[in-house]
């Protein structure tokens, strides 16, 4: 029988590869090895190590192994070209920026079958998707730098940056690394995935070929000893990490204290919720984009389906059907759905908790795929929320199908993780899914679509997740440093206290009591045990000596008082207003209370004069500190939310007891934070007489919780809690290394400084900054269309 | 067969009746409320054209295939006897002898889907076609906007039966769907499918009047449950005709006819599509969505009259390896 009449029996797809043999020659006239990109040229090959093409285990490039001498060399270059590349206009660095953007459309087939070959992601996602956001990144973070003086007025670049990143989107991780970096003013050493090397040294030949100044984009490659030595080298400002939360917690505490900023884009375990009122083809489809997609090795895949079980079986039914078609294989054939897993380790991973998930009674639903670096899209069913497939991030195109009973029971189980980094919400009522949205904890979710993403728009995590966002101006944000104040002379350690009975203490006329502030009732300590507070001629009152129980007594609190952060910001402002009118009322008594602390009259009017100022600041803020409309695909409204972090442990610098913790509360209340405050361990009292203020002012029990007692020793029960979200630690620099340490635990934010650097009573007391601490971006897309 | 919504086991589309479709009464419960999102459904038509690629012979087996579901069309004011024997002439030899002979492809004796004509044409269709197996295809109801009277539309369906059509496109009342009347619209087509008897009824919806995925679907379903043997996006006339997010659509709700009663309705995208890039989407798209079975002729036609012209030109081009042009293949 003839080709074409036997072709047209079956009708197959047959062949259609794309063509690498450019690609192909280029690897050839690198065959001796590649080495570095440091100071605008290629150093040498030192010691090598291979790179391999998934697909067919065939060795492609010799690459470095990068050195402490090689990081050392790539900083320095760095550091060199940095303060030329920041002096120059934000046009010319724009001029750069859109160069590199047009040579990288220029190169686009090249770096599409480079990727794939690297990568083993099919030929179809590199050339649609990868690359084309790679394009669109370097073009908009050209608009950055031209408008950066105008939209960022006061900002200047960290420094130099160090940036790790990942081998699941090599060339796009790059982008979004680079592109805002060299648009504030930064320079940048960044280290490639072992696994994938390859397109990073091929735009670093780009970059040279339009004419980046040297010394400003680095490259290193190597493994995770050179990642480490990039990012914990002295000469780094700012460290990028995008990779698994596991590295991350490492390098939060590698670079704890260091002073180093941090962004980190780290794992997840996104739910994937289809309510019964679904577009179920929709959904079906969304699952595809969601976790076929890029073998599943995608930090924000939707790998746990939460379905209606109204739908389930309907939708099981339809998805299966869907598996069965996707076609897994060779990533150079155009018509190839799933490729191959990066590297043969990670295959095994795949492997091992998938049988893991079986032994524990999963039901897998299978697509074919060819032997070698290849899984099959998988579909896994009967698995319980406790199962290792509910909970490990896989990596792999594993998803997970489990049915739900009401939106609430959705919510509960979408939230079931330690993750909080993307969702997908399937509903055609506008209602339900954007209550569902604002319900998720997630920096990014997804209404009737998956995977979307858009240089304009902000991405990143929530919890363990990590913390920062990439993308639109939130993503600008990260690589742009507010000159921070620095101590003349830093603060020191608080003393420890000694809970014993005070010789004499300096009266009132009745005898008052300062007791902890828990879940909007006054909490007698924990321990039993009181401290004396001194004035300049002794003590003038005693404070309870909080303990790690009373921290957790007041998080609990706080947790319950989570209807606050649903309030409208008007309801929070009118409790703000209310704080600030009463405690005007009581303002003699609070200036009295700072007198005996040793202030002089002035000082102490003043400072509750700032106080009340600051508390009507902060309720003016309360309802206008919002969020934006990012302006990204056409017929997508990218709504670009700010969010309370949550529970919040703050810790107040010493001096200014009443100012500090007023500066450091209200700014998180007003967004709808719960506070659990260690108020200035040596004159807490100041903070103790504001609960009576809150208790008539309206604010809601559990909202802001004080615990006096030994600062070091709360805070570190706050920065080790896993269910505080954030601390804020205004106090010594041994102090605030112990808090980033201890913070590594669930990735919480944290905001340290030196607690004796911040003018107070000045302009440096308060500010937006104080909001953007107390807020994170969630970007919720919203296509529209019919 | 009335199984509920769902309850099919298997991703299979295999067991089923080869039986006509006989319609149902009307049961709204399978399309009243049914979503379909249409950022979705661009989406997925977007991806799935760049999803699936075919090269030289697998590109040549794919356009013949097309071209055995052509239905090679000719619906306009100045259609007169001479032009549609032009056309079937086409439909008998769609490819010029070089390139059935370069494809090896003699055997197949390959000729279009069917032709299709307006009613007063069929007879000269009829004998131009003798002996040929080629179906004729006569639009009726008042083609395009379906506006006369039921009685007359019945009457045009009976004369182009008798005329020796053997399948009839007709327009349904866009009315009835714009006004959610659905039992108007079901007793409408269940009485042209009365009409065409032995004859093969296609229904057209008109797509691009009816607007909304939601009503593509539910008008689809309709004339399913009605006896549609084909449902069909549109006339050509109107100012939106053929699209991928409709064909989805309409291929989704024929799947879920499919499940619940386990007849096969073809379908036929009809209008605006020209080129042979259009001849592949399409059929990828049966491909992914129903399967082998949807690219015969029997389920699956496409309404055009330029495509053949150029999927001949790509085909010389599998042959020679050099561009082609028009001007040396018969004009249809």
């Amino acid at each position: 029988m003839n080709a074409i009449t036997k072709i047209l029996e079956t009708m197959d797809y047959g062949l259609a590869p794309e063509d690498c043999g450019f690609v192909g020659k280029w690897l050839d006239q690198h065959k001796s090895g590649f080495g570095h990109f440091i100071g605008g040229e290629f150093t040498p090959s030192g010691k090598t190590f291979d790179v391999t093409n998934p697909a067919t285990g065939k060795k492609i490039a010799s690459v470095s192994q990068g050195t402490k001498a090689d990081v050392d060399a790539a900083v320095k270059a760095a550091r060199a070209a940095q303060p030329k590349w920041a002096a120059l206009s934000g046009h010319d660095r724009a001029r750069h920026l859109y160069a590199l953007a047009r040579h990288v459309q220029q190169h686009s087939r090249f770096l599409a079958v480079l990727e794939t070959i690297d990568n083993g992601k099919p030929i179809r996602e590199s050339r649609d998707i990868d690359i084309p956001l790679v394009a669109r990144h370097f073009y908009h973070h050209a608009g950055w730098a031209e408008i950066l003086e105008d939209e960022f007025p006061g900002a200047r670049p960290h420094g130099v940056c160090g940036q790790v990143i990942p081998w699941n989107f090599p060339l796009l991780m790059l982008a979004w690394k680079v592109a805002p970096a060299l648009a504030a003013g930064n320079t940048v050493v960044l280290k490639p995935a072992e696994y994938t090397p390859l397109t990073a040294l091929a735009f670093a030949e780009i970059a040279r070929e339009c004419g980046l100044p040297a010394g400003v984009l680095n490259i290193v490659t190597g493994d995770g000893q050179t990642g480490a030595a990039v990012v914990g080298h002295e000469g780094v400002d700012k460290v990028a990490f995008t990779g698994s939360t596991e590295v991350g917690r490492i390098i939060r505490r590698q670079i704890a204290g260091s002073g180093k900023a941090l962004t980190l884009e780290l794992g997840g375990k996104s739910p994937f919720v289809v309510f019964a009122d679904a577009d179920l083809d929709a959904a079906v489809e969304g699952v595809v984009d969601s976790v076929w997609f890029n073998q599943g090795q995608v930090c924000c895949a939707g790998t746990r389906i939460l379905v209606a079980e109204a739908v389930a079986r309907r939708f099981e039914v339809l998805l299966r059907r869907r598996l069965a078609k996707l076609r897994t294989g060779d990533p150079l054939q155009k018509s190839t759905d799933v490729g191959a897993i990066v590297h043969p380790v990670q295959l095994e991973r795949i492997r091992g908790l998938v049988e893991q998930g079986v032994a524990e009674g999963a039901v897998l639903h299978q697509a074919d795929a060819p032997g070698g670096c290849f899984f099959p899209p998988t579909l896994v069913t009967n698995v319980h929320p406790a199962s290792v497939l509910s909970t490990e991030e896989i990596f792999g195109p594993v998803v997970t199908l489990t049915p739900f009973r009401t939106p609430e029971d959705a919510v509960t189980l979408a939230n079931n993780t330690r993750y909080g980094l993307a969702a997908s919400v399937w509903s055609e009522n506008i209602n339900l899914a954007t209550d569902i949205a604002a319900k998720i904890r997630a920096g990014v979710v997804w209404v009737n679509c998956a995977n979307l993403f858009d240089a304009g728009a902000g991405f990143g995590g929530y919890r363990e997740s990590g913390f920062g966002r990439e993308g639109g101006r939130e993503g600008m944000t990260a690589y742009l440093a507010w000159p921070a104040p620095q101590a003349r002379k830093p603060e020191a350690a608080p003393e420890k206290l000694e809970p014993v009975p005070a010789a004499t203490i300096a009266g009132g006329d009745i005898d008052r009591t300062a007791k902890l502030y828990v879940g909007g009732k006054q909490a007698r300590p924990d321990s039993g045990y009181s401290y004396p507070v001194n004035g300049p001629k002794g003590p003038v009152g005693l404070a309870g000596l909080g303990n790690r129980k009373d921290i957790r007594n007041a998080v609990e609190a706080a947790h319950k008082a989570s209807s606050w952060g649903a309030q409208t910001g008007h309801n929070r402002a009118q409790v703000l207003y209310f704080l600030g009118e009463n405690l005007s009322a009581r303002a003699k008594e609070f200036e009295e209370r700072l007198k005996s602390f040793g202030q002089s009259a002035a000082a102490a009017r003043s400072e509750v004069e700032t106080a009340l100022r600051r508390i009507f600041w902060y309720a003016a803020q309360a309802d206008k500190f919002d969020g934006a409309v990012h302006a990204t695909k056409s017929a997508h409204v990218t709504l670009a939310m700010n969010e309370p972090v949550g529970v919040m442990g703050i810790a107040c610098p010493t001096a200014h007891p009443l100012l500090g913790f007023v500066s450091l509360v209200l700014p998180v209340i007003a967004m709808g934070n719960r506070v659990v405050a260690v108020p200035s361990q040596i004159h807490p009292l100041a903070a103790t007489d504001l609960y009576q203020v809150m208790d008539t002012s309206d604010l809601p029990g559990g909202v802001v919780n004080i615990v006096t007692g030994e600062r070091e020793v709360l805070t570190k029960t706050l920065a080790e809690h896993d269910d505080v979200d954030a601390v804020w630690y205004f106090g010594t620099k041994d102090g605030g290394r112990a808090v980033e340490e201890a913070s590594a635990g669930n990735l919480k934010q944290t905001w340290v400084e030196d607690g004796a650097a911040r003018n107070w009573g000045g302009s440096e007391g308060q500010g937006r900054l104080f909001l953007a601490r107390a807020t994170q971006v969630k970007n919720i897309w919203i296509p529209y269309g019919e | 067969m009335n199984m509920e919504p769902g309850t099919q086991p298997a991703p299979q589309l295999s067991v089923a009746s080869n039986r006509r479709n006989p319609g149902m009464a009307l049961r709204p419960v399978l399309f009243e409320g049914h979503p379909a999102n249409r950022s979705a459904a661009e989406r997925r038509t977007a991806s799935l054209i760049a999803r699936r690629s075919v090269k030289k012979e697998w590109q040549a087996a794919w356009l013949v295939n097309a071209i055995r579901c052509i239905d090679l069309t000719t619906l306009s004011g100045d259609d007169t006897a001479d032009r549609v024997r032009r056309l079937c002439a086409k439909a008998r030899r769609p490819l010029a002898p070089h390139i059935v002979k370069g494809l090896g492809i003699e055997e197949l004796e390959l000729t279009t889907g069917a032709v299709c004509v307006y009613p007063t044409m069929v007879s000269h269709a009829v004998k131009a076609l003798s002996g040929s197996g080629i179906p004729v295809a006569s639009v009726a109801t008042g083609f395009p906007a379906g506006l006369m009277p039921l009685k007359l539309r019945l009457a045009e369906i009976r004369y182009a039966v008798e005329e020796g059509a053997d399948e009839i496109d007709i327009v349904i009342t866009r009315e009835h769907v714009l006004n959610a009347d659905w039992s108007a619209l079901h007793d409408e087509v269940r009485a042209m499918r009365e009409a065409c008897g032995h004859a093969h009824l296609k229904a057209i919806l008109a797509t691009g009047d009816l607007q909304t995925l939601r009503n593509v679907y539910a008008a689809s379903m309709v004339a399913m449950q009605a006896g549609a043997d084909f449902i069909k996006t549109s006339t050509g006339k109107e100012g939106v005709n053929a699209t991928l997010p409709v064909s989805l659509i309409m291929v989704r709700a024929l799947r879920d006819y499919f499940d619940e009663t386990g007849h096969r309705i073809g379908f036929k995208p009809a209008g605006g599509m020209k080129s042979a890039k259009d001849a592949l989407n399409w059929q990828f798209l049966m491909m992914e969505e129903m399967g082998r079975e949807w690219l015969e002729p029997d389920l699956f036609r496409l309404g055009a009259s330029s495509m053949l012209a150029d999927i001949e030109r790509q085909l010389e081009h599998f042959v020679t390896g050099r561009y082609a042009s028009s001007s040396r293949h018969a004009v249809g």
